[in-house]
């Protein structure tokens, strides 16, 4: 135990310093993918261990970097002045709904509160008509799939098909500016630190056993006179809230957010990260969102043409060879010394 | 427990029809139960037995009549409230949480508060964890209380989930056949569990082995086609020839080894 806490203290530090050993791009990766991390922590609460699997976290993730950037258009326009991408549709007034996002404190919470509260109604219907497993995921693909199409045709409203960018500062910061950076950067690491340490202490509670006791068996759970929805809800909209966190501090890194980052493909790219690492294993969702993405920016950019065949072939390998990742691999490599330790005797027969 | 001297029945299963497009499971069955005391089901493959137990669970809903419980209508309740109210129930095949240690799947049905905002918590109040030990050491799983329930062997599985739902102190326990699988040995031991509940729960137990009922020394209900044949001991069942008919068969000597 203590151990372990070193060891991810240790790690904590070593991250803590790479502005000192990493050049800027590279620490821009490392920021950008720390904070997908983020939204991997959730895949793994709600898939490892609970055994919900969605294909549509883009949704949520992308209702978190929105949420954000809109605030930033409207801060970085001229005063009185429409975001630019509403003027070349043209417009001549703001649309309601986005009036309250001048406000810097309802955009933060809505980072916060928007992911949460559609990912919490989604699994209240879904999950009170008692469907699950790929009937499930397969209404998180709709779902991602209708609202990439959705902010795609509402281009006047939502920036269509290139997002929202072009936001120059940040509050007052600009983005550009490499303080700005750097601050984001540690800003990036302790919303992970942070996630990781809640999302821990929710499986270690009873939280945590009640979730992965649903998966194991949900009949003889409700048989037990536990009401499996609230907590399969509570889960869920948890997770929505990380990767709303993700994607906003994704759309701070990038400097833009748009359907390409949220649509089907990208969301199950980010199921292939957790799988890759180790699903039902918090440092596995880690380790996996970190792996893929530097082994996507290093094959992107070498072999331009292979990169989704790598992802199929790594998706493929991890499904059949190593279901449970990297994690599962490494454990089971520790433990093959324990095998050979004689197991005492069966105490009843 | 204070109920047992009152004559109010714990349990009704008040003229209740289950009909699947006319196909009666249930057919106007009545059957009540005081507190604390030990009923054993028999009857032939369709008789209707767990779909008895399935009805008073909620896990299906009367087509006519009530299950009243406790004097209070329970038919339209979502099963977890059922549950709540007081009765739980081991199925056939073992439902035991796999990934779960076998101390956890005690305690999981040993928990009293079981609404999700009150989960966020890492304690156990002493009360749960004194009836964890209790319960492990009464099904004789002490010993391998930090095992992964998923390791266990077929008859421990069964006796981790009879520990399950008696851990959670319902007063009425719905044992679906409790001794399937088991040795001689083992299902004598689970004869004198049931029998030391007695009291302290109510139970409706369902067997076709006809020693093992017999060791449970307890009145015996016969359900044929939906309907309650016959009430009694097990050697007036063994006599009665209607019974002999329908589910014993035609030598009532050989009963015992009918589905063994």
């Amino acid at each position: 135990m203590w151990n372990k806490r070193i060891a991810y203290g240790l790690a904590l530090i070593v991250l803590a310093a790479a502005p000192l050993y990493l050049a800027p791009y590279e620490l821009s990766l490392l920021g950008r993918f720390l904070a997908l991390a983020i939204l991997a922590l959730g895949i793994s609460l709600i898939w490892g261990t609970a055994g919900m699997l969605s294909l549509g976290q883009g949704v949520f993730f992308a209702l978190g970097g929105y949420a954000l950037a809109m605030h930033l258009k409207l801060a970085n326009a001229d005063a009185g002045a429409l975001p630019d991408f509403m003027q070349w549709s043209g417009l001549d007034k703001l649309p309601w709904w986005w009036e309250p996002f001048r406000s810097p404190v309802f955009a933060v919470a809505g980072v916060f509160i928007l992911p949460g509260i559609v990912a919490a109604l989604l699994a209240f219907l879904v999950f009170r008509r008692r469907v699950s497993g790929a009937y499930f995921a397969i209404i998180t693909q709709a779902l991602a799939l209708a609202a990439a199409t959705f902010v795609i045709s509402q281009q006047q409203f939502t920036g269509g098909f290139n997002g929202l960018t072009g936001f120059g500062s940040v509050f007052g910061f600009s983005l550009t500016d490499q303080h700005t950076q750097l601050a984001l950067y540690w800003i990036t690491l302790g919303a992970l630190a942070l996630a990781y340490l809640a999302t821990r202490l929710l499986l270690d509670s009873r939280f945590g056993t009640i979730l992965l006791a649903i998966r194991d068996g949900e009949n003889r759970v409700r048989f037990l006179g536990y009401n499996p929805l609230p907590f399969k809800v509570i889960a869920f909209a948890f997770a929505g809230v990380l990767a709303g966190l993700s994607g906003a501090l994704v759309t701070l890194d990038l400097g833009v957010i748009s359907p390409a980052m949220f649509g089907v493909v990208p969301s199950i790219e980010m199921v292939i990260w957790v799988a890759v690492g180790g699903r039902a294993s918090l440092i596995g969702a880690v380790l996996g969102t970190l792996l893929v993405n530097f082994g996507k920016d290093w094959i992107s950019s070498a072999f331009p043409d292979l990169w989704l065949y790598a992802m199929g072939a790594a998706f493929i390998l991890v499904v059949t060879l190593a279901p449970t990742g990297i994690v599962g691999l490494a454990q089971r490599w520790r433990s093959i010394p324990m095998l050979r330790r004689p197991t005492p005797p069966a105490l009843v027969e | 427990m204070t109920a047992i001297a009152s004559a109010a029945p714990l349990l009704e299963v008040d003229h209740v029809t289950v009909s699947y497009d006319g196909f009666k499971a249930l057919n106007d069955l009545y059957f009540s139960m005081l507190p604390g005391s030990v009923h054993v089901l028999i009857g032939p493959n369709g008789a209707g037995k767990s779909t008895l137990l399935d009805t008073i669970i909620g896990r299906v809903r009367p087509t006519e009549g009530r299950i009243v419980f406790k004097g209070e209508d329970i038919s339209a309740l979502p099963e977890f409230r059922i549950v709540q109210r007081g009765i739980c129930r081991k199925f056939q095949t073992p439902g035991v949480l796999d990934e779960l240690s076998v101390e956890a799947n005690i305690l999981v049905a040993a928990t009293r508060d079981r609404r999700s905002w009150r989960s966020f918590t890492m304690t156990r109040s002493a009360a749960e964890r004194e009836r964890v030990e209790e319960v492990l050491t009464m099904i004789g799983l002490i010993a391998k209380r930090k095992l992964p329930a998923a390791q266990l062997a077929h008859g421990e599985r069964q006796w981790l989930e009879i520990g399950m739902v008696v851990a959670s102190d319902a007063d009425l326990l719905l044992l679906d056949e409790p001794a399937a699988g088991m040795t001689n040995r083992e299902a004598g031991a689970t004869a004198q569990l049931i029998r030391q509940l007695a009291g302290r729960h109510a139970l409706i137990v369902i067997d076709h082995d006809m020693d093992f009922v017999e060791q449970i020394a307890a009145p015996v209900s016969v359900l044929h086609m939906g309907s309650m044949l016959a009430q009694g001991t097990v050697e007036e069942m063994r006599r009665d020839p209607q019974v002999a008919a329908v589910y014993l068969g035609k030598a009532p000597k050989g009963a015992a080894d009918a589905h063994a």
